[in-house]
């Protein structure tokens, strides 16, 4: 059963939204996420450089 | 020669007093009072709570990395500032009394030039009965990940309580916040996933029925009223994006809460609609509330004169504006920027030990009159970063006179980065990165979300998990001050 059919059955889970299996592959693909890791790595500096 | 005083070794207070040692040299003495023998990176807590790192991964001795930074380290509880001095010398002072094991409970007086105030929070168990022993300490029935020693005992219950459900005996565990007025939602937030992460590497997760409980009127709140971000090409409140970390990993919740009772096995909350509940738990790890450390402050003829250095709520009066009054004309500029005491030029406070001038969220109450909302969130970056600006212009005073210019670190005007990550392996883990810019939100700035959306966002996955191992071993170099260190941002 695909996960949302799991987990839209408690209904206090019912009106937000659960990811998909591209979604869940990406989150754990090492290329994918190296590729984050750089991003978000200089979106933070850029943050602490806008915060000093 | 000028006497700097820190009072506080934390995340503000360290930064605060090593920068000013670095800046000031020999010619100048720079004292750091913290009753704590050691230095502990708190946001890997976490890890010790779910036996991923042990107290020693997460500590180490802060006297000596003063020995060789050239700082006087007094290991001591600050009790009292005098800053008019006594009747019979105007040399404004504090009293500290020792911790030391050989020297337990000895007072000494210390003048000073500078003081700054980092002393962080008093964790207040004991505003909610049964989550305190009554003795200002952490109670029977629930555990904390506040410091590193509650972790290691959250790690010993949590363990029993995997060990009973691998057993096959079912078991509740509710993780969350204490009172109504808590902060940190943060902490119990990552707290709560790595539970059910190593839940599921223990092959028991359908065994625990994990709940979360929070004062936080929505999910995704996080005692900054909540932000807008980009994820995957929206932009999208907080409250979607947590919601549905917990619905992905089946996790309920019950929000709008002020547990006002707890006892063994058993909570008692009552929510924002004004009804009342009742949770029963096998396990349970709740953030107790934050409040000064209870410094008191006396004028030179021995008068009680706290009220004019602090806040009620015991935190330091900074140059924050507090008459700003109902939550609708609340503005950015609310928000302090030097951190200067009105009253006393010499004085400054920094990290979580500055009053906030009001609160980030809406304020609310239940139909009984109890407030329930989040108090504003001042822990990692942001206490750095207003270290770091004290410590510069405590300087600046030092070299140039007391009219020296004071440097700025406004909330509304610094950004802050959370990574909230479960696991601890290197491919075997996932976190939610988040930053958020400005912290407080400049609604005069951005109309609609209060924050700039290009460098406020949120992404799930292994990427933020490194980060997160990273930043452990990133912030503990600096803080032994190894070399390069001043490179490392706060």
């Amino acid at each position: 059963m695909k996960e949302e059919e799991v987990n839209f059955q408690n209904e206090q889970f019912n009106l937000t939204m659960i990811p998909g299996k591209f979604a869940r592959a990406m989150r754990t693909c090492k290329i994918w996420q190296f590729i984050r890791f750089i991003v978000i790595n200089i979106k933070m500096l850029i943050v602490v450089s806008k915060s000093h | 020669m000028s006497r700097i005083i820190v009072m506080g070794g934390g995340v503000s207070g360290h930064t605060a007093a090593t920068f000013a040692k670095k800046w000031l040299g020999k010619e100048h003495e720079v004292v750091v009072v913290t009753p704590n023998s050691q230095w502990n990176w708190i946001p890997s807590n976490i890890w010790v709570g779910v036996g991923q790192m042990t107290k020693k991964d997460v500590v180490f001795p802060l006297e000596p990395v003063y020995k060789k930074a050239g700082i006087d380290y007094r290991q001591a509880l600050a009790v009292s500032i005098h800053p008019n001095g006594s009747a019979d010398n105007d040399a404004p002072y504090i009293i500290i009394e020792s911790t030391k094991e050989d020297t337990k409970g000895q007072t000494e007086v210390l003048t000073y030039d500078y003081l700054i105030n980092a002393t962080g929070p008093k964790l207040n168990f004991d505003a909610t009965p049964g989550l305190g022993n009554g003795q200002g300490q952490l109670g029977e029935h629930t555990v904390s990940v506040c410091t590193a020693e509650h972790a290691v005992h959250a790690n010993d219950e949590l363990k029993k309580v995997f060990e009973k459900a691998k057993a096959g005996e079912r078991q509740k565990l509710l993780v969350g916040t204490g009172h109504g007025m808590c902060t940190c939602q943060g902490a119990a937030f990552e707290y709560i996933f790595n539970i059910e992460h190593e839940a599921r590497k223990a092959g028991i997760r359908d065994m625990l029925d994990i709940k979360w409980i929070s004062n936080e009127s929505f999910l995704g709140d996080f005692g900054m009223g909540g932000l807008h971000m980009k994820v995957g090409g929206y932009t999208v409140s907080s409250k979607l994006f947590a919601e549905s970390l917990y619905a992905e990993r089946n996790v309920p919740w019950i929000i709008g809460a002020h547990v006002n009772k707890i006892e063994s096995g058993k909570i008692h909350y009552e929510l924002l609609d004004g009804s009342m509940g009742e949770e029963e738990f096998d396990f349970s790890m709740l953030i107790p509330p934050f409040a000064g450390v209870g410094l008191k402050a006396y004028d030179k003829d021995g008068s009680d004169m706290t009220d004019t250095l602090f806040a009620p709520n015991g935190f330091m009066k900074v140059d924050a504006k507090y008459d700003a009054g109902a939550y609708e004309n609340w503005k950015a500029s609310d928000w302090p920027r030097t951190y200067q005491n009105p009253s006393f030029g010499n004085i400054f406070a920094c990290g979580i030990a500055f009053a906030p001038p009001h609160l980030i969220s809406k304020p609310m109450s239940s139909p009984n009159g109890t407030p329930i909302n989040p108090t504003p969130p001042r822990t990692g970056m942001p206490a750095g970063i207003i270290g770091k600006a004290v410590a510069h212009s405590v300087c600046d005073m030092v070299k140039n006179g007391e009219n020296a210019h004071l440097h700025e670190a406004s909330m509304a005007e610094m950004g802050a980065a959370c990574v909230a990550s479960a696991g601890k392996g290197i491919f075997d883990g996932s976190a939610a990165a988040m930053t958020v810019y400005p912290v407080v939100p400049d609604f005069e700035k951005y109309p609609g979300t209060g924050r700039d959306t290009d460098y406020t966002f949120g992404e799930i996955g292994l990427a933020g998990h490194w980060i997160k191992h990273i930043l452990h071993h990133m912030f503990i170099y600096k803080a032994k001050l190894k070399p390069g260190w001043t490179l490392i941002p706060e």
